[in-house]
């Protein structure tokens, strides 16, 4: 479970340790992704900083059953950059109660975090020009038409797994 | 709820996890999210794809006292970061409108100014960036939406009853994605009148001289 438990001890005990060495891991990725999506690199490490202080303020709302660590890091980076670079509005879906009140299940969050590593693997295995166009997707770089041509991704395996999740979500809510 | 049976599109999803599609589009993706947990699934799959992104980037120097300054800003927020705590997550919805459609009307259904756009059909256009263009359509019972086609994408999302035109039959929820070649004509269900959330990527195309003349009138 990558990075889980160095979230779980900025949570619990404001672990500086662990946050230093999430930081050493991340920020650099971060600040790649930005300027990758356009930013100069001044406004890179500006936003990457800010990114990673949200991280430590809000670690109490990652939940391991919806995403690996590098997953919630990426949409808090891509949500900034929508905010601050396009400096555009993002709706976001009705909140459901994830998060660590929920009591998580424990097998659903190892399941998820394992599924996230084996697509990472898929990933790398793409054919080339495929990788690429996923890549610049998530630059920023295509229309919603130009990334009709990056989807057919090996996600069967990893959405299974999260309406798993979401069943059992909706089920303990009523 | 009824079974939704049309759901958002791989490309719609995948550019919205990006972060790549026009405000409107994401409104309207964001309010089916809320409505169904198949694509909510498939979102958080997309999301994952972004997280392979970033575990996969070559890492970049950071600037000298990178860290410090992180900690710098953690500790200038500390003081009041008990005010800062996470918005409470808003599951308990009552109405018809997911919370992401109720911060663009403000409010819920009741809070809708409507405008009579002809034919017994209301709409109410709502702000967002220059992008694209976003409506909710209130089609009373057995009235059919003008004859139109358009010139880039035009998402519609059924919000209450349901509607039929050349394409299928689409219920609450249910989301029909209608490309340039499409000419349609929506015609809402008997029993209930139709609410629906649509947006385009440009302006539509109206047959018929009245409408034509309308269309600057009515903003879309
Ligand atoms: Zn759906």
């Amino acid at each position: 479970m990558a990075w889980v438990t160095e979230i779980t001890a900025i949570r619990e005990a404001q672990d500086r340790k662990a946050f230093a060495a999430l930081f050493a891991y991340f920020a650099p990725r971060v600040k790649s992704f930005l300027m990758k999506s356009g930013a100069s690199a001044d406004v890179a490490e500006d936003v990457s900083q800010d990114v990673m202080a949200t991280v430590w303020r809000k670690a109490h709302l990652f939940d391991p059953r919806k995403a690996s660590v590098s997953t919630w890091i990426f949409t808090i980076a891509r949500n900034r950059r929508i905010d601050i670079l396009r400096k555009q509005r993002r709706p976001e879906p009705e909140e459901l109660p994830w998060g660590p009140e929920a009591a998580p299940d424990q097998a659903d969050a190892l399941a998820l975090q394992q599924e996230s590593e084996q697509l990472r693997s898929a990933m790398a295995e793409l054919p080339e020009k495929q990788k690429d166009l996923v890549l610049r997707a998530y630059f920023g770089e295509l229309t919603h038409r130009e990334i009709s041509e990056a989807t057919g991704l090996p996600l069967g395996t990893i959405k299974s797994r999260l309406r798993l999740a979401l069943d059992r979500l909706r089920h303990q809510m009523k | 709820m009824t079974e939704i049976k049309h759901h958002l599109t791989d490309d719609l999803l995948m550019a919205y996890s990006a972060g790549a599609l026009p405000e409107g589009f994401s409104l309207v993706v964001a309010t089916h999210i809320s409505l169904c947990d198949e694509c909510r699934a498939r979102m958080l799959a997309f999301d994952a794809v972004g997280g392979a992104v970033v575990d996969d980037l070559s890492p970049v120097a950071l600037s000298e006292g990178s860290f410090a300054e992180t900690l710098a800003r953690i500790d200038a927020v500390g003081a009041d970061a008990g005010a800062e705590t996470a918005p409470e997550p808003t599951t308990a919805r009552s109405g018809v409108f997911p919370t992401p459609l109720q911060a663009y009307v403000g409010g819920d259904l009741e809070a809708v100014r409507w405008r009579r756009v002809g034919g017994g059909v209301r709409q109410a256009v709502l702000r967002v960036d220059r992008s694209s263009r976003v409506r909710l359509l209130h089609i009373p019972a057995g009235t059919a939406v003008p004859d139109h086609g358009h010139r880039g994408t035009e998402l519609t999302l059924v919000l209450q009853g349901a509607f039929r035109d050349e394409v299928d039959h689409f219920g609450t929820g249910d989301i029909e994605i209608a490309t340039e070649e499409l000419d349609h004509q929506p015609v809402a269900d008997l029993g209930e009148d139709c609410i629906c959330l649509a947006a385009t990527d440009a302006p539509l195309r109206f047959h018929g001289l009245l409408p034509r003349i309308a269309q600057p009138f009515l903003g879309i």
